[in-house]
């Protein structure tokens, strides 16, 4: 790094402008691929390629995300303890990520759980006395 | 890239006393640089938070508005164009970027003229992606009727025939799958969701969509347009500074500019995780 020339940092600087533009335009039409809106649309069965096309979205969005650090905000040329501090605690975020969308999922399950409860509910309320409602709460736990 | 440029300057003699004994800098940046890297981490856990409520709250609903049919809509008139404005609300920003490298390259080399005319283009980079997005905004709230509370974007969960139009896209008879995103409009400041038949033979009419959707929108992109807006004043307060010759004094290299340098970065860098999250997924 420590050794460019004026004009080879400015060019490399167009280059970055340049890179950053493909890997977006890139982004959008795998986007609007996966959304059906080139020609070709994934059925809901192709799993796997509806994954797919997320996870190519997600590691295009880190290299950007890479590149902004390193080269726009100069990280690379920052001793190892300073990136360190600053990065490293941002893996903590993968287990946040991990947590929250396993709480979001089970929302998710208990949607259908409560919707029954509901419905029984009001079916029991005809045939029980009052009373035995909260009783018949319990069997229906998980 | 340029960093190699930076003005050396107070480099006491390192060799002489220990770590403890003053005068080092941790890391070996100045502490305003380090600070901006430190406070710039938290503001990243924050995104962070935002954006994984946005997740969770998507895994916990059945159906979800599509980001290809909400923001389907550009300027002067322009429908049915998926993710086209917001691409080009990304390229504003990726741009302004490439320019203020630009300006803390030109501080490197002390030339401010340089720094200012980059700042400027900047600063001008912006207001625009501010300009959009307050058009955008507006579009949601006053064309399309969705607030924080209500959101007019569902999505069909069977297959279908219409029973009514509305005076937009839909007609009586057109048909639908499961998986189609719609739009509930408004007629003199009232929703009407549209009746139709589903291919079992049920007679249903447009549900609203998760009502998460607008507050989530809402909240996380006016966060990330308010950290815009910061960063615009402060561009301004630091160009005037620039263009006032205050950073000539302090002889380090318009570290100032670098410092909103990596603010302005930052801002950029979280686009990229909303335009992610809230576009292309």
């Amino acid at each position: 790094m420590g050794h460019k020339s004026y004009e080879e940092s400015i060019k490399d600087v167009y280059k970055g402008l340049v890179l950053l533009a493909v890997v977006t335009l890139i982004e959008v039409g795998i986007s609007l691929f996966g959304k059906g809106h080139l020609g070709y649309k994934p059925s809901p069965e192709m799993g796997w390629l509806l994954a797919l096309v997320a996870i190519g979205l997600i590691v295009l969005s880190l290299y950007k995300a890479y590149f902004i650090i390193y080269e726009f905000m100069h990280m690379s040329s920052e001793v190892r303890g300073l990136r360190l501090t600053v990065l490293m605690p941002c893996l903590l975020l993968v287990w946040a990520i991990i947590a929250f969308f396993q709480e979001g999922n089970s929302w998710f399950e208990r949607r259908d759980l409560i919707k029954q409860k509901n419905e029984r509910s009001i079916n029991d309320k005809k045939m029980d006395v009052q009373g035995s409602l909260i009783q018949k709460e319990e069997t229906y736990q998980m | 890239m340029a960093t190699e440029t930076v003005v050396k300057h107070d480099h006491h003699d390192e060799t002489e006393g220990g770590a403890w004994d003053g005068g080092k800098r941790p890391f070996e940046v100045s502490y305003g640089k380090l600070m901006m890297w430190y406070f710039l981490l938290s503001d990243a856990f924050t995104f962070a938070g935002f954006l994984i409520a946005y997740g969770t709250l998507r895994f916990s609903s059945a159906t979800w508005p599509v980001p290809d049919f909400v923001f389907s809509t550009t300027p002067f008139g322009g429908h049915g164009l998926p993710l086209i404005f917001v691409t080009f609300m990304s390229f504003l920003l990726i741009i302004s970027s490439v320019t203020m490298v630009r300006g803390v390259q030109e501080g490197h080399r002390e030339n401010k003229r340089g720094v200012v005319f980059w700042m400027f283009l900047t600063i001008i980079g912006g207001i625009g992606f501010l300009s959009c997005q307050a058009w955008e905004w507006n579009n949601l709230i006053n064309e399309e009727h969705m607030t924080v509370t209500v959101n007019p974007f569902g999505t069909h969960v069977e297959s279908g025939t219409y029973l009514e139009g509305d005076d937009h896209d839909i007609k009586a008879g057109d048909s639908f799958a499961k998986g189609d995103s719609y739009l509930i409009h408004q007629h003199n400041g009232e929703f009407h969701p549209l009746k139709y038949k589903t291919d079992a033979g049920v007679e249903k009419q447009q549900e609203f969509g998760p009502k998460a959707f607008g507050a989530l929108f809402f909240f996380i992109t006016g966060f990330h347009g308010f950290h815009v807006l910061s960063g615009v004043v402060f561009l301004i307060i630091i160009m005037i500074n620039v263009a006032s010759g205050l950073y000539v004094e302090r002889k380090n290299g318009y570290e100032m500019v670098e410092k909103i340098g990596l603010y302005w970065h930052f801002v950029d860098l979280v686009w990229v995780f909303v335009f992610l999250v809230f576009y292309l997924l």
